[in-house]
């Protein structure tokens, strides 16, 4: 047994710090993420969160000229962006063309200023660390901000819960029943941006969008319930990133340059891995009885 | 939150004079009145873009007129008003979103507060209840994007009643429905308005599968409205003053067609009704 364990875990794994660190903030961030991205997948709106999350990049590149935090940087555009999508009104998000232009609009600042970071900071990990994630790279700050940022997502999505059900599934029928429809979906998009600014963070601003809606995707393929499905979803998001944290920290003594491997890859190879599992099991013979038998 | 209402006899459940709605300039409704009655159920027939939803939005709140009143038992429109039941025409949903039926029918009862929806016996009653008078209740516990569209349509009534309603709004039910379906739906609306002695407004291309149970019928076009009996309204010169050119009125199996152009049948094209050639071929 302790053994396995020694396989597992490489030598000095719980006594760093920066791992212990990843761990905590990891498995905070994949849970919220999970739980917000149920609500993604049901509105439909994980471009919306990939547009955030570019535009949260650029903003993050900004950061590193200014030498701020880059989570900072995340959140700031991150909002910004999301409050310019909600104010654009239902027919303008719809359109496929305006995310379209949207997007490359974004790529092509956050281009631009990791640019400029590479040239003028010395910096020139940065665009690595924006585009890919810094779990090892936690100052203590952005512990507080990450939980600060957590708490005050939990709770607002336990307030709004039901309205935003509503809303999602028929805006016209929320109306009616009195729902403040403009107010509350623009509650969602800010937490939107904030769970989309922490996994930016953690596993980079091109990956963020996998954790954010890979494990929920999964979620509901194994649950018809809402509240189970974001709590599967939270589940498979922190494995995801656990396991990712022990693999990354392992690949430390693996070929070929024994420099480690990084984390987002695990991480999105797992929620990928976890996606196929819950298609596998519907394509199963015996699956279908299962569903015929929670049905009746 | 529910002000008890008397309802007395003879009082209007929704009373609309004189309305006025425009859309940029467009004049949409123009001086429409209307007024039903405790248990009634209406029919409100009109071709497209005559303005039934948009009529719709006013009774609900969601809209107001330039001119006019609205009342809803002698009070004005107001959204979140829980006198009014709404069924959506559709439901957009994806195949795999994780809601069961009766999560979709709790939102009836519920879904417009803040919070979690906190597990009790007296709200699974009531959904229960509900799922079992319109005839869901055997797929209470399927996830709603694989029901089939005459079942989603059962649970959105379903929703719509749990907010116990005196008048029911339902925007074009049938029109993704098989024929089959369709008259089920109507007939389970029927039942159950009588039962409950709600007044139902029921928006319809093709008025007959209401035949047998509209007490009146609200005829759209052009921006203007008439309401009467079916035999009253339903007739050439009523339908063409409405319409401001000659439309005739074909009876053909006991069912009623409406069209336009010149008065020969063959050169003329239904005016409201869409499903009228699916019909005649079963
Ligand atoms: N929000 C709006 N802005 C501008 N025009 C509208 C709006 N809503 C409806 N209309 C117009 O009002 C007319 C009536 O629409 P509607 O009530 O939806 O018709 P119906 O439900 O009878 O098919 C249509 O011509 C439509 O284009
Ligand atoms: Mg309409």
């Amino acid at each position: 047994m302790i053994r396995f364990l020694n396989l597992l875990f490489a030598p000095g794994f719980f006594q760093n710090t920066q791992v212990m660190n990843a761990l905590l903030l990891g498995g905070v961030v994949a849970a919220i993420s999970g739980v917000v991205g149920v609500f993604v997948v049901i509105r439909g709106q994980s471009f919306v969160g990939h547009a955030i999350a570019d535009f949260g990049g650029a903003g993050a590149a900004i950061a590193v000229l200014m030498g701020i935090n880059t989570l900072w940087g995340f959140l700031g555009f991150g909002v910004l962006s999301a409050a310019v999508v909600e104010l654009m009104g239902d027919r303008a998000r719809e359109h496929d063309l305006a995310t379209g232009i949207v997007l490359s609009v974004a790529l092509g600042v956050e281009s631009l200023f990791l640019y400029l970071d590479t040239h003028f900071t010395g910096q020139a990990g940065a665009p690595m660390m924006i585009l890919f994630g810094s779990i090892f790279l936690i100052k203590p700050s952005t512990v507080s901000i990450v939980v600060a940022l957590t708490a005050a997502t939990t709770v607002i999505i336990i307030t709004i819960y039901r309205p935003l059900l509503l809303c999602s599934i028929d805006p016209d029928l929320a109306r009616t029943r009195g729902v403040p429809v403009r107010i509350v979906s623009l509650l969602f998009i800010v937490l939107l941006s904030f769970v989309v600014a922490e996994g930016s963070f953690i596993i980079g601003a091109l990956l963020s969008t996998a954790l954010l809606i890979g494990p929920a995707a999964a979620a509901i393929r194994i649950t018809h319930k809402l509240g189970l499905a974001m709590l599967y979803s939270a589940v498979l998001g922190t494995l995801a990133v656990w396991i990712g944290i022990v693999l990354a920290y392992d690949s430390f003594l693996w070929p070929p340059v024994r420099r480690g491997w990084p984390v987002s890859f695990f991480v999105c190879a797992l929620i990928l891995l976890f996606y196929l599992l819950t298609r596998l099991r519907e394509k199963l013979p015996g699956s279908g009885i299962m569903m015929v038998r929670r049905v009746t | 939150m529910i002000s008890p209402v008397k309802v007395k006899k003879g009082d209007a459940i929704l009373s609309i004079e004189n309305i006025r709605v425009q859309f940029n300039q467009r004049c949409v409704l123009n001086d429409v009145n209307v007024q039903v009655f405790p248990g009634e159920f209406i029919g409100l027939i009109g071709p497209n873009g005559a303005g039934k939803s948009t009529l719709f939005k006013v009774i609900l709140g969601l809209l107001s007129p330039i001119q006019g009143s609205v009342r809803v038992l002698g009070r004005a429109a107001k959204s979140g008003d829980r006198l009014i039941g709404y069924v959506p025409q559709k439901l957009f949903l994806d195949p795999n979103i994780p809601l069961r039926a009766r999560d979709l029918v709790a939102l009836g009862l519920d879904g417009h507060r803040w919070g979690i929806p906190l597990p009790s016996k007296v709200r699974k009653k009531r959904v229960d209840e509900m799922l079992k008078a319109v005839d869901a209740y055997r797929f209470a516990d399927s996830p709603v994007g694989q029901l089939s569209g005459g079942e989603q349509q059962r649970l959105l009534i379903a929703q719509a009643l749990l907010t116990d309603p005196q008048l029911l709004l339902l925007d074009e039910p049938l029109s993704n429905l098989d024929i089959k379906s369709a008259y089920e739906v109507v007939n389970l609306v029927s039942r159950i308005g009588r039962e409950k002695g709600i007044a139902v407004i029921l928006v319809a291309h093709d008025m007959n599968p209401l035949l047998s149970v509209m007490d009146r019928v609200l005829y759209l076009a052009e921006g203007k409205a008439v309401m009467g009996r079916v035999e009253d309204v339903f007739r050439n010169d009523v339908l063409s003053g409405l319409y401001g050119y000659p439309v005739e009125v074909l009876h053909v199996n006991g069912r009623i067609m409406v069209v336009g152009g010149n008065n020969s049948g063959i050169n003329g094209y239904p005016l409201e009704c869409n499903c009228c050639k699916s019909e005649a071929a079963t």
